[in-house]
């Protein structure tokens, strides 16, 4: 059976460019859909299950680590392997940076040729390891590929190992509007149990009171200590601390309980391995 | 706590008092020894005498003046304030030095009456000129120097704007995209091609090098905003499409180069780019009593559908510096939120009279 693929590239020029290309380098390809935003590209490939996604990181709606994001948490294990994931960039330099060592990959746009059969090879060798029975491997497949995404994303977001040290002291104190009217509170940091992101705001939320801060969740975690606050959901960070037990539902997806909150915190697939039993 | 912690006596502030603290002691010597000299006086009873008052006044007026003036810009106290605390310096230096001379030279304490009229009319007209005149001396030394650091501030804003406004327009993706859609249209469709190179070509010259210009004529600005929204259009395909309306009677008219580039830029960046099925743009320049009127509109995502980023925000205050630059209070803008989602900005100035 072939390989498949779906693009994701809003610039209607260079997702033909990359087509073309592909095809050059990869005959056997076959290329199912070709979206152009976040969201349309998330929906495709849920519904068609390529086993490669050449994702742009800039695309309106939703960007291509947004998409990639919610893709490791939606994306059905048991009907198809997780894809590999190559992001095309024309120009980021923490991602160029980054991925210099990754095994997932990223194209420079212009796609180079010579560069995109580098990349074309990977992808072989990758999903050639993935032909295996489902078993015990295939749950190993799974883990590695799931590591990859993890550290794909890190690097693309720019808050990677590269950058992990983050510019200034952690945060000690956080200017939070109250849920209901124009009060601006200083929330002392230690007394915030998870963060979780809601449209344009992000929910402070501490053992009795709930808060409102409009800084975006990944210019948050920059400012936050990763061996305190741990990212387990692409919309939710939680004090490590305050985690009292973890659940696995039916359909196997991981929730968390808090010491002082009621609410069920989900899981995403990316993060499970935090709380992996020892 | 410590005097070096209070901020007013910070080390730099006790070095400029130091260096007062000098120039009157040379100043004080050049008195003594000129009195010395008219008067046939001692010179040692001369000096001391110079000296106490001096340094006495020095000391009240300088420690007064940070104490009272606080954490302003200038370390001279407001009003009044500055007067009051030379006439304190001048009396306490008076008295105190007189004092100490006295005691050096032997003579009855602060016993003015022997020292008949004229000798105590000249040594105050002496105390109070020399002080008023160092005082003024180190006010007008203290307030240039705060004049210099404003202008170096001022010069080191312009440039860090100006590298800014380079920075927003010359941003890497805008260019990478760009070039990565340039070499794709070499290959399929080589006339698209050159016209493609040709407004990059236009908008880099603009944007290195003609911003310099005071001003250009509209139609000139025009046409560099058809370039950047072809080389966006080339880019982002039927995503975005605009319009741009120029009377003819307005086209000779003269404004600043590159004023409504950064609102463009936002309609697309901030309203346009987010929305997925794209939308329209429509640049439109009036009349309007005398005023003209550039309205920037857009069908984007809207004001409050752009969720929050770095750089937003300093297009807008670029532009409205440049209208209060050029035009002062009569330049006007305005963000509105368009009924049917999207965003209006609008820009008026008064019309030149030739034009």
């Amino acid at each position: 059976m072939n390989p498949t693929a779906l693009i994701a590239e809003d610039e209607p020029l260079l997702a033909h460019a990359l087509k073309a290309e592909l095809a050059a380098a990869w005959p056997e390809l076959q290329l199912l859909a070709t979206a152009g935003d976040g969201r349309s590209a998330v929906r495709e490939a849920l519904r068609l299950l390529p086993q490669v996604l050449f994702f742009d990181i800039r695309m309106p709606g939703l960007d291509g680590l947004g998409a990639a994001a919610e893709l490791a948490d939606r994306w059905p294990t048991d009907e198809a392997p997780m894809p590999q994931l190559v992001f095309v960039t024309a120009y980021d330099e923490y991602a160029a940076r980054a991925f210099e060592t990754q095994a997932i990959d990223y194209v420079l746009k212009p796609v180079q040729p010579e560069r995109l059969r580098k990349t074309v090879l990977r992808l072989q060798q990758a999903l050639a390891g993935q032909q295996q029975p489902k078993s015990a491997a295939a749950d190993e497949a799974l883990e590695k590929t799931l590591a990859q995404w993890r550290q794909v994303l890190a690097a693309a977001a720019g808050n990677g190992a590269s950058a992990s040290s983050a510019p200034g002291a952690p945060l000690r104190m956080i200017a939070a509007s109250e849920a209901a009217g124009s009060t601006v509170r200083m929330v002392p940091i230690d007394e915030v149990l998870y963060f979780e992101a809601a449209d344009k705001y992000i929910r402070v939320l501490t053992a009795t009171h709930e808060y409102l801060i409009r800084t975006p969740l990944k210019q948050l975690l920059t400012q936050l200590d990763p061996e305190v606050f741990w990212q387990v959901h692409r919309a939710v960070v939680v004090r490590s601390s305050a985690v009292e037990a973890v659940h696995r539902d039916e359909a196997g997806k991981l929730h968390l309980d808090l010491r002082g909150r009621p609410e069920k915190i989900p899981v995403s697939r990316l993060y499970g391995h935090l709380f992996r039993a020892m | 706590m410590s005097v070096g912690a209070l901020p007013r006596f910070r080390a730099e502030n006790i070095r400029s008092m130091l260096r007062h603290g000098l120039m009157t002691v040379a100043f004080c010597c050049f008195i003594a020894a000129a009195l010395a000299i008219t008067q046939h006086g001692s010179w040692s009873a001369q000096m001391v005498y110079s000296m106490s008052i001096g340094l006495i006044s020095w000391l009240f007026i300088d420690v007064g003046r940070l104490l009272i003036s606080g954490h302003r810009e200038i370390l001279w106290p407001s009003g009044p304030w500055g007067y009051l605390l030379v006439a304190g310096g001048v009396t306490v230096g008076f008295l105190g030095g007189n004092a100490i001379g006295d005691a050096w030279t032997h003579q009855p304490l602060l016993d003015f009456g022997s020292f008949g009229e004229r000798k105590l009319a000249t040594t105050i007209i002496i105390t109070v000129t020399a002080t008023v005149c160092m005082c003024f001396f180190f006010y007008s030394l203290g307030r240039s120097k705060h004049m210099l650091r404003q202008i170096e501030l001022a010069q080191r804003n312009a440039t860090e704007a100006r590298l800014k406004l380079l920075e927003t327009q010359l941003e890497p993706h805008m260019l990478f995209n760009t070039l990565a859609n340039l070499r794709v249209l070499i290959t399929t469709d080589p006339p698209r091609a050159v016209a493609m190179l040709d407004r990059l070509n236009n908008y880099l010259r603009m944007t290195l090098s003609g911003s310099r210009a005071l001003a250009h004529p509209l139609s000139a600005e025009f046409e560099r905003l058809a370039d950047y929204l072809e080389l966006m259009s080339v880019r982002m395909g039927e995503r975005l499409r605009y319009t741009l309306e120029l009377p003819e009677d307005l086209r000779d008219t003269p404004v600043p180069p590159l004023l409504l580039q950064p609102l463009v830029e936002n309609s697309i960046r901030h309203g346009l780019e987010p929305k997925v099925e794209g939308g329209e743009i429509a640049v439109r320049a009036r009349q309007d009593a005398g005023r003209l009127v550039i309205e920037v509109s857009d069908t984007g995502v809207g004001l409050d559908g752009a969720p929050p980023s770095e750089g937003s925000g300093f297009g807008l205050e670029q532009v409205r510096e440049r209208l209060a630059t050029v035009y002062g209070d009569q330049g006007r803008m305005s963000l509105a939120a368009e009924p049917a989602g999207g965003t209006r900005t609008t820009l008026s100035f008064p019309l030149p009279p030739h034009a």
